[in-house]
């Protein structure tokens, strides 16, 4: 047998004083006469575990920043994207009227309405509802989310009806020989 | 209600459900020998833990890598623009040659103290196969960067199952994707390397562990003719517990030291059309196969030379494997010497192998 002669399995190995000192402690818990410690010892005991407690603390975060960072990295890459302040939609000029062309603006889906009464319109294509891409809808001159009916304005962006609780917020637009200016308001 | 009485019901209720005192009542009753070879019962728990290690990280480089035809300028991405990605890859990267040392560390210690005896069989067949599953993963590994080095290492890895008579090209093929090492290759390379393997190594991993518990370490032979008196253990809960958690908190260390201090580099990507730089080799724990095969080849040249390589690697390695059923006697005698000295052989021919194929191909 391999495992014989183990004992009562006492630590029989090179007793360090910590490892004492805990199995001290354990009996202590352990037997009814508690024999009350020194001020000094408890401590000595209380400030390492302090110390330790700390370290272990200092050591984790040390692992996980980096682990943080990278997972973060795409965030760090879009915060740039999302600072966009304008956007030239090259031709976007040509556009026919009563049509709409989508475009990104920074990392998020916008729309470009060149309306039948030859009106420009640039508004973000996000439903205030719950972050569906919306769609234009040039026989009925609306805006319409197919996830949960919600209708906008075409020309103000303004929720009309069903669940979005907001407009949709309008861009400024500049129509130019080269292209269309669409910018912040 | 006092907050120790809440942790203690707490405790009851979880306890009454699963059973948790049956397992400190094991725990509490399990011991690990005491002796001076003690140091190299570690080396199972260093080998698990670093595994644990690529399992995390590579979880980590699989939110960005992308296998196939982008394969190269995703990893790039990862070591150059993902903030610390250098570091996460490195640490994959040298965790995974950390643990294939561990485990052979593990292995000759096992092999030495003769712990493969009766009724640790199982424990050494399934060490073994987790070493195989280790090297393929190793090997899988290797290529999914998809630059220079990973490139022709591979292409020239994968000539040596197509040496096979017969069944080799086919065998070739089916790895390759094809004729030729390119993105079908890392396509397949990358299912082996995520899916199939960790479905394998993890049951497999399983039962080595379970096994473990069951028998408990093995007791080198010198220890075990002394007198049961004079054997020393200490209890494995806390005691060696702790001390194995110190030597994981010591190889994390390590890991962390060597991925940032010298973080695995990136080569060029690969190209077929591109003659193959000086001084392709393989992983250092491929080196011996590799330079035995390039020896065998130079004394009997030819396709003779590489049958015969494969088939004396193929033959020691199953002696290798079956010498519990070999060396079965408990007490020393003249299988258990023989045994000894082939482990001792096998040791001076591996180190031997490493250090020509280092030197040769420098």
């Amino acid at each position: 047998m391999a495992r014989v002669g183990c004992g009562a399995g006492e630590e029989t190995y090179g007793g360090r004083s910590l490892t004492g000192r805990i199995t001290r402690m354990s009996q202590a818990i352990d037997t009814p006469h508690i024999v009350p410690e020194s001020i000094s010892e408890q401590r000595t005991r209380r400030g390492f575990l302090i110390a330790a407690g700390a370290a272990g603390l200092c050591y984790t975060a040390a692992l996980a920043y980096p682990i943080y960072r990278y997972l973060a990295s795409p965030q760090e890459m879009e915060s740039s994207a999302t600072a966009v302040t304008e956007v030239t939609l090259k031709d976007a000029q040509k556009l026919p009227s009563g049509s709409v062309l989508m475009f990104k603006f920074g990392t998020a889906p916008a729309m470009l309405i060149h309306h039948e009464d030859g009106r420009w319109v640039a508004l973000t294509a996000v439903c205030t509802h719950l972050g569906c891409t919306v769609q234009y809808e040039p026989q009925a001159d609306r805006i319409h989310c197919g996830c949960h009916g919600g209708v906008y304005n075409a020309y103000s962006g303004a929720n009309v009806s069903g669940p979005p609780p907001k407009p949709l917020k309008l861009f400024k637009v500049a129509v130019g020989d080269a292209g269309v200016n669409v910018s912040r308001t | 209600m006092t907050s120790k009485s809440i942790t203690t019901s707490a405790y009851d209720w979880v306890d009454e459900r699963l059973g948790l005192s049956e397992l400190a009542a094991f725990a509490r009753h399990k011991t690990v020998p005491v002796h001076a070879q003690s140091f190299w019962y570690y080396w199972g728990g260093i080998s698990l833990f670093l595994f644990l290690v690529q399992c995390f990280t590579g979880v980590l480089l699989l939110v960005y890598y992308h296998p196939g035809a982008d394969a190269y300028e995703s990893v790039r991405q990862i070591t150059f623009v993902m903030h610390f990605g250098w570091l996460i890859r490195s640490a994959h990267s040298w965790s995974a040659n950390l643990m294939i040392f561990s485990i052979l560390v593990h292995m000759f210690s096992v092999y030495f103290m003769k712990a493969y005896r009766k009724p640790r069989e199982f424990g050494w067949l399934s060490g073994m196969a987790l070493l195989g599953i280790a090297s393929v993963f190793g090997f899988s590994g290797y290529l999914l960067p998809m630059d220079e080095l990973s490139y022709f290492a591979t292409k020239v890895g994968l000539q040596i199952p197509a040496a096979i008579p017969w069944i080799g090209p086919v065998i070739g093929n089916m790895l390759r994707g094809g004729l030729e090492v390119n993105e079908f290759t890392v396509q397949r390379f990358f299912a082996l390397h995520v899916v199939v393997l960790p479905a394998l190594f993890l049951p497999l991993l399983a039962f080595h562990l379970w096994l473990v518990q069951r028998h408990g370490n093995a007791l080198p032979p010198s220890e075990r003719m002394k007198p049961a008196a004079e054997r020393k253990s200490m209890p494995f809960f806390p005691n060696f517990l702790r001390k194995d958690l110190a030597m994981w908190l010591i190889s994390l260390n390590i890991l962390a030291l060597l991925a940032s201090v010298f973080p695995w580099s990136l080569g060029k990507q690969a190209d077929m059309l591109v003659p193959a730089p000086m001084g392709i080799h393989p992983e250092w724990y491929f080196m011996s196969p590799f330079e035995m095969l390039k020896l065998l080849g130079a004394f009997l040249p030819g396709e003779a030379g590489e049958i015969a390589g494969i088939l004396i690697f193929t033959l020691g390695i199953a002696l290798w494997i079956l010498i519990p059923f070999y060396d079965t006697n408990s007490d020393t005698g003249r299988r258990a010497r023989t045994a000894h000295y082939f482990g001792l052989l096998a040791v001076f021919a591996l180190l031997t192998t490493t250090v020509l194929g280092y030197w040769t191909a420098r």
